[in-house]
């Protein structure tokens, strides 16, 4: 076989600051220029303390035609790794070979100008990929049949629907032909349609023979499209196997530390005392914080907090949201009139409030929790939107034989019955 | 900077080998070359979005010189009464304009192109240069539309052509050349620095000024000529005016050639800064 695609001790290091909050080594213009001229200075910029290796030492090769998945937790070094691939970062060390044209369906859209038509941004976008004159040309009916925007190909696009602006831009993308295709988390946007187009072309381009790269959160979606999958872990490459196995590695206990979040005395707002919250964790049903659970099993929420004087009628609320953002549901710790009674007063003290979401309740995809303490109509102490993320993997979830994405926030297992009437 | 090599003749496609770049690079031109398309159409956008949603569209590039020229005509000519070889004061400074407008245009839109292309940049390769590079070649509409307004005036002044009109597009070239070179330093730099952003208009004052767009370079001082050359722009002016106007200043033979070398200089030293820089785009920005 012919390999597509082969990295060797690649790695990625970042300068710790060189983010524009921070200026890091970097204090003045004079130095700068300065140091990018000076050998000495720019070793000197390079003390361990200063720098983070987004990915160090991978290794791997991808067969033409193969779909490999890459998998890992958020800061795994998943995007990093992507941009190393498609180009838009350089390797600090290693390197790598690539076999042909690197297309990525992240990039669909890149480059629209909301003021140009959907012609001149079809060939501006296409240019951007890095498709010739001659090529877009060639395709140009065909990508706007598949764009289902004929009508509108002379309007500007800031006049287009949203529906109408992705659906050009990924024709565009999804013509490219690319012999070697990143997809990353295009999964998590876009509506069902879109997605099934997506899988689609990702499946059409595998059976082409050209080499995909798939990098996603969606376990399903990586065992339905993948065969094999290697794992990331911060920055690391920690297995490459067989997507089945490579897949329960990752959703196994121990490998999900983030899940978690931990309040340090800064970062509390001096307006929250006497309440103080001090942690907030998803466990799985085997004790283990985890960032991704399934859909088929129970999980626990946990909220720790401390109250400096005792606090009357405090109520610990937690707030669901779905990736898009649209609110799943609402509880509080005393919604049952029992807890409500027997807790009118919290004394001075640690807590816990902790609350068991029931299985197959959530559907795939990603969520936000927020958090809220206060004392009904009294006085709101403390709240924090987008406290923890969580993924929700569906594998075993009702209805995974067909491998079509779901709508909706809930996959609930309901019991049906089939009778037959006459 | 990454070094690309292509690999002996493989059946099928090219193998692109990344490796990460060690100490001086090359410009890695052919790289551009491949993405000369790319060049082109970002150009031809620029273009195409310059006069969307105005009132007046592409009249702007009349109305822009033109009242610069006013401006100017007032300051130099009724209010410091400096002289301009006996030509009309009107096309003496319009023709000036005209590549200083190129310049000083190419100079702001390459100098902020890193910036206001940053989702490109973000989210896919290509040779960075293509953003300052097709930044600075948008301007040359403008140039072409502001120069029907020249020709009026040399019908209406009664300017006699010279063969010297031939230099004319070459002069172009060096203004984009200056415009580039100044314009790779600034838009590196404004990755890392927002300065930039500040720092250009007042430049550009400044440089205004400091050329011979006003009144003639004759006017400087003797001893101060040779520093006076130093600005790439004094050469490219004067031997504008010269193309289209027949008139010569003593010393142009001697700006021209100060202006060039400054000029290369500025683009040369631009590109490898750009280079150097190139690497980090994509982390900073």
């Amino acid at each position: 076989m012919t390999i597509a695609v082969h990295v060797e001790n690649l790695g990625k290091r970042y300068k710790i600051g060189t983010a524009p909050q921070s200026r890091g080594n970097y204090n003045t213009l004079r130095d700068t220029i300065a140091n990018t001229f000076s050998r000495q200075k720019r070793l000197e910029a390079k003390k361990p303390d200063n720098i983070i290796w987004a990915v160090k030492d991978i290794s791997f090769d991808v067969e033409q035609g193969q779909v490999l998945g890459i998998i890992g937790h958020n800061g795994a070094g998943k995007s990093t790794l992507l941009k190393l691939l498609s180009r838009v970062v350089e390797p600090t060390e290693g390197m790598m070979q690539l076999r042909g044209r690197v297309g990525s369906l992240l990039e669909v859209g890149t480059g629209f100008h909301p003021e140009l038509t959907g012609r001149e941004n079809l060939y501006l976008n296409g240019a951007i990929l890095g498709m010739h004159r001659a090529e877009i040309d060639r395709k140009f009916d065909e990508i706007v049949a598949f764009s289902e925007v004929e009508k509108f190909i002379d309007t500007p696009v800031k006049r287009y629907s949203s529906g109408m602006y992705l659906r050009l831009a990924f024709a565009v993308a999804a013509h490219l032909e690319p012999e070697i295709l990143v997809v990353d988390e295009v999964l998590a946007v876009g509506d069902a349609e879109f997605q099934r187009k997506c899988i689609g072309k990702m499946n059409d381009v595998a059976e082409a023979g050209r080499t995909v790269l798939f990098v996603s959160h969606n376990m399903s979606a990586v065992l339905r499209l993948t065969d094999e999958s290697i794992v990331l872990e911060k920055g690391k490459m920690i297995m490459r196997a067989p997507s089945a196995e490579a897949v329960d590695y990752y959703l196994s206990a121990g490998h999900a530390r983030a899940g978690e979040k931990i309040w340090d005395e800064a970062d509390i707002p001096v307006t929250a005392a006497p309440f103080s919250p001090r942690a907030i964790r998803i466990v799985d049903n085997r004790g283990n914080v985890v960032e991704t659970i399934r859909s088929t099993e129970e999980f626990t929420l946990e909220f720790e907090y401390q109250l400096d004087q005792p606090i009357t009628g405090l109520r610990i609320g937690i707030y669901l949201y779905s990736a898009r953002g649209e609110p799943v549901f609402t509880s509080f710790d005393t919604d049952d009139p029992k807890m409500f009674n027997t807790h009118t007063e919290r004394k001075a003290g640690q807590y816990i409030s902790r609350c068991v979401i029931p299985p197959d309740m959530l559907n795939t995809g990603r969520y936000t929790l927020g958090v809220n303490a206060s004392s009904y109509r009294i006085r709101r102490y403390f709240a924090e939107e987008r406290t923890l993320e969580f993924n929700v993997d569906p594998a075993g979830a009702p209805g995974m034989h067909w491998s079509e994405p779901r709508i909706g926030t809930i996959r609930p297992r309901l019991d049906w019955k089939i009778e037959k009437v006459d | 900077m990454t070094k690309t090599e292509l690999a002996t003749t493989t059946p099928q496609k090219e193998m692109l080998t990344i490796r990460p770049p060690k100490g001086w690079i090359s410009l890695n031109l052919r790289d551009l070359w491949l993405y000369r398309e790319l060049i082109t159409f970002l150009t031809w956008r620029d273009i195409l979005i310059l006069y969307k949603q105005t009132l007046l569209g592409a009249s702007w590039a009349v109305i822009n010189p033109i009242v610069n020229m006013l401006v100017l005509e007032f300051i130099f000519g009724n209010l410091a009464q400096m002289d301009t070889g006996g030509i009309p004061g009107p096309i003496f400074r319009y023709t000036a304009l005209l590549p200083w407008m190129l310049f000083s245009k190419a100079l702001s839109s390459s100098g902020r192109s890193m910036l206001t292309n940053r989702g490109l940049i973000t989210k896919i390769y290509f040779p960075r240069l293509v953003i300052p590079l097709s930044s600075v070649l948008s301007g040359v509409v403008d140039f072409g539309i502001s120069f029907l307004v020249m020709i009026g005036m040399m019908i209406y002044y009664k300017v006699t052509l010279t063969w010297a009109i031939l230099v004319m597009p070459l002069l172009v070239v060096m203004t984009l050349i200056v415009a580039l070179g100044v314009g790779l330093w600034l838009s590196a730099l404004n990755v890392l620095y927002r300065d930039v952003g500040y720092i250009l208009p007042m430049m550009t004052q400044l440089w205004l000024f400091l050329s011979p767009v006003g009144y003639s370079s004759a006017s400087i001082p003797e001893n101060l000529q040779l520093l006076y050359a130093l600005n790439p722009m004094t050469g490219v002016i004067e031997a504008f005016r010269w193309a289209m106007l027949g008139d010569a200043t003593a010393t142009l033979g001697l700006q021209v050639v100060i202006s060039a070398v400054v000029a290369l200089i500025v683009l040369v030293s631009g590109l490898y800064f750009f280079r150097r820089m190139e690497r980090t785009f994509a982390d900073m920005i």
